[in-house]
């Protein structure tokens, strides 16, 4: 047997670690290489994880993930909306302090630099939270493009652990830890408070931390930034975990989170999004607001669109056995090639295999049928409505 | 984790009994995760040693599965295609096919129990 994606055994010293590094590998983390990192793919099975329990607690209860691997830039100063607004495509003006956004930086061709959530932290200072695999591009690429503007662009991603929180139950967590009342926290909403680490007759906390109710996992759940020190990391970390505890929390690595965000259509760089593909195609036009100001890349936009595109992201679902993954061929159904899989995967709380993929928009229609071709032979697969997954609505303020 | 000794195993992460049972090992099940899917040959197929005769998929990865020795296919597990989970569960006894040997003298130059633990360590700490 020979594993196509094999676990290298020794990390070589280019990889990057986070501050949790160690304890997950205490804990016996499988761990693997993500865009130069050395992260947790999953957790044992022997103590109630592994991607599937994982990716079923994020569902059902709660899980915790260490995503320190994320980048964070810092925008700040009289023109930092001006520049947020120069450099990306949602429209910052829109947000209130505290509220944030999901939005994406862009090449002038109207491609992906990278997809990113901008935070409105205070009057005229945003943070961008970015991916791993792009966190130096994306820094150079802000502080070229926002030169003209009168603010301060700061690297910020070595500052923090940044732990998500996710899940229908992740509230309940987190409010036995912080002073902050969540449930005035707002989706997509981000605020500052304590994070207590004994409890609270002990009064030993963290004070002014970055608590965003945002994730990754098509679930409610929350984003910490705690300060990124090994003792403080590992605390918070141990704290949440044994906090949990009553809500069944367990802890959550990168394999889980792929296929929560995959169940949820939520695009990830490299895969839907990537320096050649451009929003239109992506199907990201909700977040790309044309009628703001000029910002990079809105011409060529434009000028897309008048053309129409050639390609455009659709959800598959397997009919005939088989697993669609990451770079297969799509097939017609005379077997033409007609496009490729961009993200494929048993879709652990569906119960279906699942993919998104490129076709051009003549064979995109909810029904279509299509193949996937699987070790040389076209599996059925059918043009199933997206998201695949969609958290259902609760009676709460969060919402 | 101490392995059956009324078999061979192979580099691969395979076990076969002399009476031609093959499946995968243990270690390999805990490194591939929740399998999700098993493909394998059909009864008749002649399977050849070293090459690719079916394969194994968890949520995250495909894996080949190759024939520890040459043969011909006389049974496959077809359980493994409703409940794949069973490899996670019992990986010892969750077998995948049986065949008919084509050469005895091929089973010499798999590794004993003793010797494919030996392996599994060595190659978890290099």
């Amino acid at each position: 047997m020979s594993v196509a994606e094999a676990t290298p055994p020794v990390v070589p010293k280019s990889v990057r670690k986070t501050a949790l590094n160690a304890v997950h590998r205490q804990m016996a983390a499988k761990m693997v290489e993500f865009n130069g990192w050395d992260m947790p793919v999953e957790y044992p099975a022997a103590i109630g994880c592994g991607i599937v329990n994982e990716h079923m607690a994020v569902r059902t209860g709660v899980g915790i993930f260490d995503v320190s691997h994320m980048g964070d830039i810092r925008l700040a100063g009289p023109g930092a909306l001006a520049a947020v607004q120069h450099i990306s495509m949602n429209d910052a003006s829109r947000l209130a302090v505290g509220q944030a956004q999901y939005s994406a930086l862009l090449y002038p061709q109207g491609t992906f630099v990278d997809d990113v959530i901008v935070h409105r932290l205070g009057e005229d200072e945003y943070l961008l939270v970015i991916n791993a695999g792009t966190r130096e591009k994306d820094f150079s690429w802000v502080r070229d493009n926002t030169r003209q503007f009168d603010c301060a662009v700061e690297n910020l991603s070595d500052d923090f652990t940044q732990i998500a929180i996710q899940g229908p139950r992740a509230v309940d967590l987190l409010q036995k830890m912080t002073n902050v009342d969540l449930s005035v926290v707002k989706f997509y909403w981000v605020t500052r408070g304590n994070i207590l680490l004994v409890d609270k007759s002990l009064r030993r906390y963290l004070s002014d931390i970055l608590i965003a109710r945002t994730g990754y996992t098509a679930e409610d759940g929350f984003e910490i930034y705690v300060p990124s020190d090994e003792p403080t990391s590992k605390w918070v970390w141990n704290r949440i975990l044994e906090v949990g505890k009553e809500f069944g929390a367990v802890p959550c690595g990168l394999g889980a989170r792929n296929t929560l965000r995959l169940e949820g259509c939520l695009s990830l760089y490299g895969h839907e999004i990537s320096d050649t593909i451009n929003v239109w195609e992506a199907g990201l036009d909700r977040f790309c607001k044309m009628e703001k100001p000029d910002f990079i890349g809105r011409a060529a936009l434009e000028k897309a669109k008048a053309e129409g595109v050639k390609k455009t992201l659709v959800g598959l679902e397997m009919v005939d056995r088989g697993i669609a993954r990451d770079g297969y061929k799509v097939l017609d159904e005379g077997g033409r090639e007609i496009g490729y899989v961009t993200s494929g995967s048993p879709a652990p709380f569906l119960k279906k295999n699942i993919a998104l993929a490129y076709v051009p928009p003549a064979q995109a229609a909810v029904g279509t049928v299509v193949k996937v071709e699987i070790r040389g032979q076209g599996v059925n697969a059918q043009v199933v409505p997206t998201p695949f997954y969609k958290r259902p609505k609760r009676a709460t303020k969060s919402e | 984790m101490s392995y059956p000794t009324d078999r061979k195993y192979t580099k691969e992460h395979e076990w076969i009994t002399t009476d031609g049972t093959i499946g995968i090992t243990n270690h390999a099940q805990e490194s591939l995760g929740d399998i999700v899917f098993v493909e394998l040959p059909k009864v008749g197929t002649e399977i050849t040693t070293g090459k690719p005769f079916g394969t194994v998929e968890s949520v995250k990865a495909v894996s080949d599965l190759f024939a520890p020795v040459s043969g011909t296919v006389t049974g496959v597990n077809e359980d493994l295609a409703t409940a794949p989970e069973q490899v996670n569960k019992d990986a010892h006894g969750a077998w995948m096919v049986k065949i008919k040997v084509k050469d005895a003298a091929e089973m010499n130059a798999l590794l004993s129990a003793a010797d494919y633990d030996k392996f599994v360590s060595e190659e978890a700490g290099s």
